[in-house]
C-alpha cells in the first residue's frame, strides 16, 4: 500500500519537478537549433557545446553543494582562474606537470577552506565572504603572475598529456565522460554519504541540525571546500581547453555556473537540489551559448536570453517553495 | 520504592549581559519520575534546559548527572550522555524524510561511507509500531501536519536511548488523540526508569501525568511540590505570586438583537467547507475546535489572506468584496495572527512604528513622516493598554509576548478597526499578562468592537465568549450560546466526524 503511494508520489514529483522541465527544455532548445540551422547539426558543434560545458560544469557541480546548504559561493570563477594561473607559474618555474595539476586543485580547495571558515566559523554572510575572496583570488592571480599571461604546455609536447583528459588525439571529446564521472561521484557524495545528508539538513534547518548534535560548522565548511576543489578542477579544464590564461579574468563565470545550478532546480534558499539538474542546467546554458550564433544572434543576445531563462527558472523555484 | 537521583542541578546562575536569566536555580530529578517544570514565560525554564544540554554555558553552579559532575559544551555531548530534548519550537528539517530526521546525526552507514536509508526506514517503522504512529518513513517531513511533525520529534528524542528526556511544551500543537498517545509514551518511559522533565502551562496535563513539580519565577527557584499534595491555585500562586481565577462566563453580555456587523455566508476553500455565521456588535464570538479544524483558515479567508472558492461576506449589511488583506483592512477588519513573530509585528522596529503601520498614511505630511506625532499617539496607547516598555522607541523584540500582543491590538485600534479577529490571543503569553489581555478584550467589546476569538484552550473559550462556534474538519458543526456551553459539549462536537457518530 505504502509502496504504491510512494510510486505514485515519485511519478508525480518527477513530472512536476524542475529537473524534468529542465530536461524537456534542453531537448526543445537543441531541436530548435537543429531545425533552424543545418550547420548546428554537425558533430563539431556538439564538441564545442561539450567544450563550453567543462569548466562551467565543474564550477556548477561544486557550487551546488554550497547552494544546498543555503549559502552562495561567488568566488569560484576567479578562484578557478587564480589556481590555474598560479599552476602555470609553478610550471614555468619547472615543477613537473602532474604536481602542477595537484597544486591547482589544492589551491582551489584552500580557497574553499577559507570561505568555509569565514562562513561557518566566523558567521560572515556567505555572499559577502565569498565576494571578498572573489576579489582576493582575482588580485592574487595577477600578483603571482606579475600581470603576465601564462601558457600551459601544448598538445604533443611531453607535458601536454593533461589535454587528453578532455579531448583525445583523435578529437574524441572524452571530457564529457570525465565530467560525467565527476557528476556521478558528486551525486553519490550528495545522496549517499553523511556529507550530503548533513549538507541537505543544514540547508533545510541549520539550527535544528545543530540541536540534533551534528557538528554543523564542520559540514558546512566541507561544502565550501568541495566547491573550491571543483573550482580547481575547472581551472585544469579551462587550461586544457584554452592553453593560455590571462591575469585578471574569471569574474562572471561564477554567475554562469550559479545560473546553471538554479536552472537545474536547486533552490537558492537551501535544502533542495540535484547534481543531475545542475548538469542539465549547464548544458542549457552552453547550447544557448553555442547555438545562438548559428541563428545569427550575436553573443549579447545570449546574455539577454540567458537572463530570461534564469528568471523563469527562479520563478519556478519560488512557486515550488510556496507549495511546501 | 526508593528514589534514586539521576540528575541534580545546584545553584545554577546564568546572565546574558546585564540580564540575570537564572539566579541560583536548582532542580533534582529521580529515575522513573515525571517532573514538571512550571513558571510563567520568561521564568527561565528554557534557559535552564539549555544550560543542561550545552546550548548555553552556566556562569556558576553544579550539574551532577549519574553521580558525576558534568558540563556539556555542545548539544551533541549531552545527547551522547543520554539527555535528549523535545524542543518547544519545531526543529525539523522539512526537506528531509521522516526517517532521515529521526536519525540525523546517527545515520546507519554501509561500508563506512554510504548512508543506508533502507536501514533507518526499517528502524523507523519499528519505532512507529511501538508508538502507534502510521506515517511513511520516506515522506518528507514538510508534508506532514504540525501535530504529526511534533510526534516525529518526540519519537526522535525518545529513540535516543536517553536516561533523561525533556519535553518543552510538547502538546501545543497536538490533537487530543495525539496527546493521549504522548501520555502513553511517557508512561512507558517512566516504567523503564527514565526520568522525564515536563514543561507545560496546561494544568490538567500537569496533574494527569507528573509526580513532582518544580516552580520557577523570574529566574529563581520558588519551590518543589508533590503533584498529589498540591492544587491548581497553589501552583498559580507560586508561579505568579497572586491568584488568578479562570471562571467561565455565565451569560452572554451582548443583546440577542444587537445589529449584525459581519455576516459570512457559505464560505468555501480547500480547507473550509461551507461555513456561515453572523457576528454582532459588541460580541465576542469564540471559535473552538481541534488543531486543523479550519478555524485559522476561516479567519484568513475573511481577511483575504487566502483565496476563497466561493462564499460571501457582508459588512454592516453590505456585500464586501475582499480579495486581499488590504481590502479587509479598508473594511475595518483587523487580524491578530496566532504567529505574532511571523505575521503580526515587525520585531526590529520600534513600538511606535508598529502601532502606526497600517495607518501610516495619516502621519505623512508633504511626503515626510511626522515622527513626533507618531510617538505622541503611540504614547497614548502605551498608557491606555498598559504596555510595559521603556519608551515608544523601544524595539518590539525587547518586549515580552503579552506586551507585543498589546502593541498589535493598539495597531488595529489606531486604524479604527471595528471587527477584530484574535487568533490564539494568549498563546505564548504568561499567566499574569493573560488576564490583562482578557480584560482588554472585554473592554473593547463593551466599547462596541466586535471580536472573533479563535482559541484552542477551552477554559479561554468559556471564559471569554458570548457565543461559540465549534468547527471540525473544515465544517461548522455547532453554534452554542454560552449559557449552554460546557467543556464536554464543545469537545463532543469538536470531535464529531462525518460518517462517524451522528451528531445529536
Amino acid at each position: 500500500m505504502n509502496d504504491n503511494n510512494g510510486l505514485k508520489q515519485t511519478f508525480g514529483n518527477v513530472i512536476g519537478s524542475q529537473k524534468f522541465i529542465a530536461v524537456l527544455a534542453l531537448i526543445a532548445i537543441y531541436i530548435f537549433f537543429a531545425i533552424s540551422s543545418e550547420a548546428f547539426r554537425s558533430t563539431d558543434t556538439l564538441v564545442s557545446i561539450f567544450d563550453a560545458s567543462y569548466y562551467i560544469g565543474f564550477l556548477a557541480i561544486g557550487v551546488t553543494f554550497v547552494i544546498i546548504t543555503g549559502g552562495i559561493d561567488l568566488s569560484i570563477g576567479t578562484v578557478m582562474m587564480c589556481s590555474a594561473i598560479i599552476g602555470g607559474v609553478f610550471y614555468q618555474m619547472g615543477l613537473p606537470m602532474w604536481l602542477v595539476l595537484i597544486a591547482i586543485i589544492s589551491i582551489g580547495g584552500l580557497f574553499g577552506l577559507v570561505n568555509g571558515v569565514l562562513v561557518a566559523r566566523f558567521k560572515l554572510p556567505s555572499f559577502i565572504a565569498t565576494l571578498g575572496t572573489m576579489m582576493i583570488a582575482q588580485g592574487l592571480g595577477s600578483i603571482v603572475s606579475n600581470v603576465q599571461s601564462v601558457t600551459f604546455p601544448l598538445r604533443g609536447t611531453e607535458d601536454g598529456f593533461y589535454k587528453n583528459i578532455f579531448r583525445l588525439e583523435n578529437n574524441f571529446p572524452i571530457g564529457i565522460i570525465v565530467l560525467g564521472l565527476f557528476a556521478v561521484l558528486a551525486a553519490i557524495v550528495l545522496n549517499k554519504t553523511k556529507i550530503g545528508r548533513y549538507i541537505f539538513s543544514i540547508g533545510s534547518n541549520r539550527e535544528a541540525t545543530r540541536l540534533s548534535g551534528v557538528n554543523v560548522n564542520q559540514w558546512e565548511t566541507i561544502a565550501y571546500v568541495i566547491s573550491g576543489i571543483f573550482a580547481g578542477i575547472a581551472g585544469i579544464a579551462y587550461a586544457a581547453t584554452y592553453t593560455t590564461i590571462l591575469p585578471g579574468e574569471g569574474a562572471g563565470f561564477e554567475l554562469d555556473a550559479i545560473a546553471g545550478v538554479v536552472i537545474g532546480g536547486t533552490s537558492l534558499s537551501g535544502g533542495i537540489g540535484t547534481i543531475f539538474g545542475t548538469v542539465i542546467g549547464v548544458f542549457i546554458m552552453s547550447v544557448l551559448k553555442v547555438g545562438l550564433p548559428y541563428i545569427d544572434l550575436q553573443p549579447h543576445y545570449q546574455l539577454f536570453i540567458t537572463g530570461i531563462v534564469l528568471i523563469i527558472a527562479v520563478y519556478f523555484d519560488v512557486r515550488r517553495r510556496k507549495k511546501l | 520504592m526508593e528514589r534514586e537521583t539521576i540528575l541534580e542541578m545546584k545553584d545554577i546562575s546564568k546572565s546574558f549581559g546585564v540580564v540575570k536569566a537564572l539566579k541560583e536555580v536548582k532542580l533534582e530529578l529521580a529515575k522513573g519520575e515525571v517532573h514538571a517544570l512550571m513558571g510563567e514565560n520568561g521564568a527561565g525554564k528554557s534557559t535552564l534546559v539549555k544550560v543542561l544540554t550545552g546550548i548555553h554555558r552556566k556562569d556558576s553552579g553544579q550539574v551532577i548527572y549519574d553521580g558525576k559532575e558534568v558540563e556539556y559544551k555542545t548539544p551533541k555531548e549531552s545527547q551522547d550522555a543520554g539527555i535528549s530534548v523535545v524542543h518547544q519550537e519545531l526543529n525539523m528539517m522539512n526537506h528531509l524524510t521522516v526517517a532521515q530526521n529521526i536519525f540525523i546525526g546517527r545515520e546507519s552507514v554501509k561500508a563506512k561511507v554510504f548512508t543506508d536509508d533502507r536501514a533507518i526506514n526499517a528502524k523507523t517503522i519499528e519505532l512507529f509500531k511501538m508508538f502507534n504512529m502510521d506515517v511513511n518513513p520516506r515522506e518528507k517531513v514538510g508534508n506532514l501536519t504540525v501535530g504529526k511533525q511534533q510526534m516525529v520529534e518526540i519519537i526522535k528524542a525518545v529513540s535516543m536511548d536517553a536516561k533523561v528526556v525533556i519535553f518543552d511544551e510538547p502538546t501545543a500543537s497536538l490533537t487530543e488523540k495525539e496527546i493521549d498517545e504522548l501520555f502513553k509514551i511517557i508512561e512507558d518511559l517512566r516504567s523503564k526508569g527514565i526520568a522525564i522533565v515536563y514543561i507545560s502551562h496546561r494544568m490538567d496535563e500537569i496533574f494527569k501525568i507528573t509526580d513532582k513539580i518544580t516552580i520557577m519565577r523570574d529566574g529563581e527557584y520558588i519551590g518543589q511540590v508533590n503533584t498529589n499534595e498540591t492544587t491548581k491555585d497553589e501552583l498559580i500562586n507560586m508561579m505568579v505570586g497572586r491568584v488568578v481565577y479562570e471562571d467561565p462566563k455565565q451569560e452572554a453580555e451582548v443583546d440577542e438583537n444587537a445589529e449584525v456587523v459581519l455576516s459570512v455566508k457559505n464560505l468555501r476553500s480547500p480547507h473550509v467547507k461551507d461555513v456561515s455565521f453572523d457576528l454582532r456588535k459588541g460580541e465576542i464570538l469564540g471559535f473552538s475546535g481541534l488543531m486543523g479544524a479550519g478555524r485559522t483558515e476561516v479567519a484568513r479567508l475573511i481577511f483575504g489572506a487566502d483565496p476563497k472558492e466561493s462564499g460571501e461576506i457582508y459588512i454592516n449589511g453590505e456585500k464586501a468584496s475582499i480579495s486581499k488583506p488590504q481590502d479587509a483592512v479598508d473594511n475595518g477588519i483587523g487580524y491578530l495572527s496566532e504567529d505574532r513573530k511571523q505575521f503580526g509585528i515587525v520585531t526590529g522596529m520600534s513600538v511606535a512604528d508598529n502601532v502606526v503601520q497600517p495607518s501610516l498614511k495619516n502621519y505623512v505630511k508633504n511626503l515626510i513622516i511626522d515622527d513626533k506625532r507618531i510617538h505622541e499617539v503611540s504614547e497614548k496607547y502605551v498608557g491606555d493598554l498598559k504596555v510595559k516598555t521603556s519608551s515608544t522607541r523601544q524595539l518590539l523584540r525587547n518586549l515580552s509576548g503579552g506586551n507585543q500582543q498589546k502593541v498589535v491590538i493598539a495597531k488595529w485600534l489606531e486604524h479604527n478597526s471595528d471587527i477584530l479577529i484574535f487568533d490564539e490571543p494568549t498563546r505564548g503569553i504568561d499567566v499574569g499578562a493573560k488576564s490583562e489581555i482578557y480584560s482588554l478584550m472585554n473592554e473593547l467589546a463593551k466599547e462596541g468592537k466586535s471580536i472573533i476569538m479563535i482559541s484552542s484552550e477551552l477554559t479561554e473559550i468559556l471564559r471569554m465568549s458570548d457565543r461559540i462556534v465549534v468547527m471540525c474538519e473544515g465544517r461548522k458543526v455547532k453554534e452554542l450560546p454560552i449559557e449552554e456551553a460546557t467543556q464536554e459539549k464543545i469537545l463532543h462536537y469538536a470531535t464529531a466526524r462525518i460518517g462517524g457518530d451522528t451528531l445529536e
